[in-house]
Parts: C-alpha cells; structure tokens; sequence
C-alpha cells in the first residue's frame, strides 16, 4: 500500500491512487488530488461537490452516485461533468479522498 | 491492467428492443461510458424507439413468455398482470441500487454529455416526428449518419 506526504500529512492510497483513509484527509491534500487530476483550481462548484461527497460518504458509508449528487446534493448533471471532465464520480470521489466507487450508475 | 491495449475512446450504442429489460442495457452502457470519461452516442430503432417516446417510455413492461431466464412457464407468464407484476418488481430492485426510471436517465445520460438519436426509417415507418419524443432526442438521422457520428467508436448493437 503506497504512503505518500502530501502537506506535510502521511495519507495512505491503494494502487489505484484513492485514499484510504478519508480521516486522513483535508482541504490541501484536496488541492494537490485535484492538480493531479488536471484540475489547476478548486473552485466553489468544485468544493460543493466535495463536501457533499465527504457528507454523503459519513451517512451511507460509500460514495454517493451522481445520481444521488443531483437528487439530494442539488447537484446539477451538466455542471458536475464541466467541472470534473473525463469521469466525474470517480474523480471528485478520489479528490474527497475517498475510495473509488463501486456501482454501475 | 493491460497497459499495452488502447482505452476505448467512444461508444455508439444502438437500441433496437422496447422491453424494459431491453432497454435498461444500453442506457446502463451509455451512461457509464460518459462516467468513465468515454463519449457516447445512443440510437433508439425499431421497438427501442418506445423507449424515447413521451408517452411510452416509462411505461415498459419486462417480457414474461418468451424468456427462459424467468424461471416461469409460458403459459403462466401469459396470465393477465403477470408482466405489470415483474415490471413493478424490476423497478423496486432497481429503485435501490439508484438506477433511475427510463425519462430520468435519458435526462441524466444526456446532460452527462451524450448524443441521443432516432432512427429515421423507424419514425417513417411508425408515422412519427419530433414532436413524439422527449426532448433529449438530439436529431432524427439515417443509418449512414449513425455511421458517420460513430467514426472511431466502438458499436455495440442491443
């Protein structure tokens, strides 16, 4: 299992770079997930989408699909495919520092 | 993983059946392409056209005779409500693992980025227009322009 230093904070990741210990996470190692994930800045959008996630994933222990990002995040579709381009869940999940999604929806 | 091998770029997915198990494949397909950062084209034709229209689609029935795979001789399967019966249940499964009704995910594939079609042939044939679908449906186009949208995509024919 990789260990990496992000901000000064050892985080743990799976081989498939998602976290795997969300309670490791905070808002700088948000920002250098998101650079990697070609995301330069994390905007308010941005940071929406994150922190419902981080909510979401507290009650239901998984993260949520996008589906549910817009019924119950008030997430609009559109908007979250703009601000995490080229495979929304899955990247906004790794941002979260969560682990990757599971589900086929 | 297999490093060496291309990553699929594009899909096109065709949709040629109108029950609900018929359906659900290629809309499940086309969205989850788009989740993996994949473009996608979906092209409703023949019966997969109820699945597009504003009044049918969130009325499609799974298919009780004819189909093995549900366990349930035919002429049981051909009891009045038994098809509503397994419909209301696939539902309720799918309800739970958050697959939405057809409407929703047409709305949800659609603003994730995917282009959705109707064959042309079909509409003549069924004496249709735009005017019959949902207003996620792109265009109607010919079978010559599904192959040109689908330059470099994979087809996959449901």
């Amino acid at each position: 299992m990789p260990v990496r230093e992000i901000a000064g904070v050892q985080v743990d990741f799976d081989d498939e770079g998602f976290m795997t210990n969300p309670d490791q996470w905070n808002e700088d190692i948000a920002k250098v997930l998101a650079e990697e994930e070609g995301i330069s800045e994390l905007t308010e959008g941005h940071w929406k989408v994150i922190n419902f996630i981080r909510e979401d994933f507290k009650e239901k222990g998984q993260p949520p699909t996008i589906r549910r990002m817009n019924k119950v995040g008030g997430i609009p579709t559109k908007d979250l495919y703009e601000w995490f381009p080229k495979g929304p869940a899955k990247k906004a999940a790794r941002i979260a520092g969560l682990g990757k999604p599971q589900g086929c929806v | 993983m297999s490093e060496n091998l291309a990553p699929i770029e594009r899909v096109s997915i065709v949709i040629s059946k109108g029950s609900l198990e018929g359906v659900y494949p290629g809309l499940i397909m086309a969205n989850g392409a788009r989740m993996e950062g994949i473009e996608a084209t979906v092209f409703f034709t023949f019966f997969g056209l109820d699945a597009i229209m504003k009044k049918r689609h969130n009325k499609l029935k799974v298919a009780t005779v004819g189909n093995p795979a549900m366990h349930m001789p035919t002429l049981l399967g051909a009891l009045p409500g038994m098809s509503a019966f397994a419909t209301a249940m696939m539902k309720k499964e799918m309800e739970k693992i958050d697959i939405p009704p057809v409407g929703e995910f047409l709305e949800m594939i659609h603003d994730a980025g995917a282009g959705i079609y109707a064959c042309k042939a079909t509409v003549e044939m069924f004496h249709l227009s735009m005017a019959d679908f949902v207003p996620q449906v792109d265009e109607i186009i010919n079978v010559g322009k599904f192959y040109e949208l689908s330059a470099g995509a994979q087809i996959i024919f449901t």
